[in-house]
């Protein structure tokens, strides 16, 4: 602690370099915080407690694959089935293409293995009753300016009517309000409309399902289920693939977008960089004060301490300007998920990242340290003061 | 008196390349406790050279150098500085101060390897400070200071830690007369008063009249030894 104030002195010796460091060092670690609360939220969807009771089976080939609808009936059949429901991609746009929703068409019953959507009894009814009627998202709806008796035209991408045209018309029955935090932005934009009145109007799904969702009584139980499941398709034209909705959804996500590979290599180009950066900035903080650390050689001070006291700088430079780019990353957060329109909800800075900054700040600075901490332990202080 | 110094029989030999070159040819010395000594010769004769041995920044090639009893020519890296730390004070020709310290901060410097608290350590460099007539420049950084006073924190940095040595290497080299005249003065009463052995590289020979013995040196030898 002694030393702190030679430390610090000796950072800032020349400020203008260093703060520019600092500022491209706060930019990384700002990105890294922005990257990082995109990757959990990413990693984290489907990740809610009652996630863990469903199962989704989908087609073991692709995703775009259906599945028969008779396939219901036997999985309801399995042991530890409680609940078995189905959904079909929509693919609507509102509007624009560029607005794209997340439209489901869905059996009767699916909100039952959903509780964390939560929709009033007066407008689930009026749901049920409505042939054309959608359930929105509470965020998709103000995104909108839906409200329940709208009547809204939308665009499906993938699929017409029987006319060949690609327009719907539905009308709003509810509004679907999140009970469960994590997965609040998923919910918060999705669209749900009969799969009833989808399967008749558009001639390309007849009588298949997307995939479904099973709920089991006993999450214990859940791998024997999925097991089972899969069996009841074993070598026939459509085979199945049944796993927990959380496993589901990062496989989704991977034939989407494989997020974590991408923050990884975004960020790995970024601290190579910055290595660089600040490597060239140590070493040349050194060099030039050569002749100090003989004189702090000749006053007494060992090889070992001058090496501690270049790599404590380094510490601090990666420390300081690491600490405030995550700090400042906490408020522009809510910022991405704005930009992206709710779609996924970036939580806050997790301690686990928090733990990852560090760490990474710590090898950084080690890395770039080194170097020059090792020349400034084995300075000669002879050749030094002579400026050899 | 007491020796403080004893050298006996030591060469220095640098080797550049290929080239072996001997800077010193078997010096023998001895200084007494409480001498100022002034060592004088023409450019590369070794002057520097023998006072970075005696100093404990470098170490011989041959013989042995006796400083306060305490052999130091075969001590090793870590011991030769920690001995630095607790018995010599540098003072070097181009001061060599921290720029971005203020003078307090400077002086404070050696004390930062003793285990003396944070108000200890200021306490005795703000003594230091006023000993060298710098109390009022405690707050200043070396580029709001004259050459001359630049000197006198480095001679207060150098005394700080109250060490049995000091070693001035041209320490007037880059001032004016009158700046030059005043730091010898500060010399010459740290010698007197306070009992400091004072060893002196100089190539002035009025600032060789401050000490009370003058040694020359020529391509590596002792050839005159003058007592003021």
């Amino acid at each position: 602690m002694k030393y702190l104030h030679l430390i610090w002195a000796s950072l800032f010796r020349r400020k203008t370099r260093t703060i520019l460091t600092l500022v491209s060092i706060v930019a990384a670690f700002l990105l890294f915080g922005l990257l990082d609360a995109v990757r959990t939220s990413f990693a984290e969807a489907g990740q809610s407690a009652n996630g863990a009771q469903r199962l989704q089976t989908g087609s073991r080939l692709s995703f775009i694959q259906t599945l028969p609808q008779s396939l219901g009936a036997r999985i309801q059949q399995v042991p530890g089935v409680k609940t078995v429901t189905y959904a079909n991609w929509f693919g609507g746009a509102y509007q624009d293409p560029h607005n794209q929703v997340f439209s489901f068409a869905v059996a009767p019953n699916y909100l039952d293995v959903y509780p964390e959507m939560s929709v009033s009894e007066g407008e689930r009814k009026a749901f049920a009753a409505a042939r054309t009627g959608v359930l929105v998202g509470e965020g998709l709806a103000k995104r909108f300016g839906w409200k329940v008796g709208d009547r809204i035209p939308m665009q499906s991408t993938i699929f017409p009517d029987k006319s060949g045209s690609k327009n719907w018309v539905f009308d709003v029955s509810g509004i679907i309000h999140t009970t469960d935090t994590k997965s609040a932005g998923w919910f918060d934009q999705m669209m749900l409309l009969h799969w009833a009145y989808f399967d008749d109007t558009t001639p390309y799904n007849r009588g298949q399902a997307g995939w479904y969702v099973t709920q089991v009584a006993d999450v214990n139980q859940a791998d024997r289920v999925a097991k089972a499941i899969d069996a009841l398709s074993a070598n026939s034209d459509h085979e199945t693939r049944t796993q927990t909705e959380q496993a589901a959804t990062a496989s989704w996500m991977k034939q989407f977008a494989n997020v974590g590979l991408i923050v990884t290599s975004v960020m790995g180009a970024v601290f190579f960089t910055l290595m660089l950066l600040s490597g060239n900035t140590m070493m040349q903080a050194v060099r030039e004060r050569t002749n100090e650390l003989a004189v702090l050689k000749t006053i007494g001070f060992s090889g070992t301490s001058l090496m501690a006291m270049v790599l404590a700088e380094s510490v601090m430079l990666l420390v300081l300007g690491g600490v405030i780019g995550i700090l400042l990353a906490e408020p522009l957060i809510p910022l991405i998920s704005k930009a992206l329109r709710g779609m996924i909800a970036p939580s806050p800075v997790s301690l686990a990242s928090w733990a990852e900054g560090i760490g990474l700040m710590l090898a950084i600075a080690a890395l770039v340290g080194a170097l020059p901490a090792w020349r400034a332990m084995r300075l000669n202080i002879v050749d030094a003061l002579a400026r050899r | 008196m007491t020796q403080l110094i004893q050298i006996r029989d030591v060469s220095k030999i640098y080797e550049r390349g290929r080239q072996k070159v001997e800077v010193l040819h078997h010096i023998d010395l001895d200084v007494a406790q409480g001498q100022f000594l002034a060592l004088m010769g023409p450019s590369g004769s070794g002057k520097t050279t023998l006072l970075n041995l005696i100093g404990g920044l470098d170490s011989p090639t041959g013989g042995s150098i006796t400083v306060g009893g305490q052999r130091i020519d075969n001590l090793g890296a870590g011991a030769l500085a920690k001995w630095r730390a607790s018995q010599v004070g540098f003072v070097f020709q181009f001061y060599n101060l921290m720029p971005m310290l203020s003078a307090q901060r400077n002086v404070e410097l050696p004390l930062l390897l003793t285990k003396l608290s944070g108000a200890e350590r200021k306490k005795r460099a703000a003594i230091a400070l006023a000993l060298v007539g710098l109390a009022d420049r405690a707050s200043h950084k070396p580029t709001e200071l004259s050459g001359g006073q630049q000197q006198r924190v480095s001679i207060a940095r150098a005394i700080v830690s109250d060490p049995t040595l000091l070693v001035c290497d041209e320490p007037t080299g880059d001032l004016d007369r009158q700046s030059a005249e005043d730091v010898l003065a500060l010399l010459r009463a740290l010698n007197r008063d306070h009992g400091k052995t004072i060893l002196m590289v100089t190539h002035d020979p009025k600032a060789a009249e401050y000490a009370n013995q003058t040694l020359h040196l020529d391509k590596g030898t002792l050839v005159e030894q003058a007592a003021a």
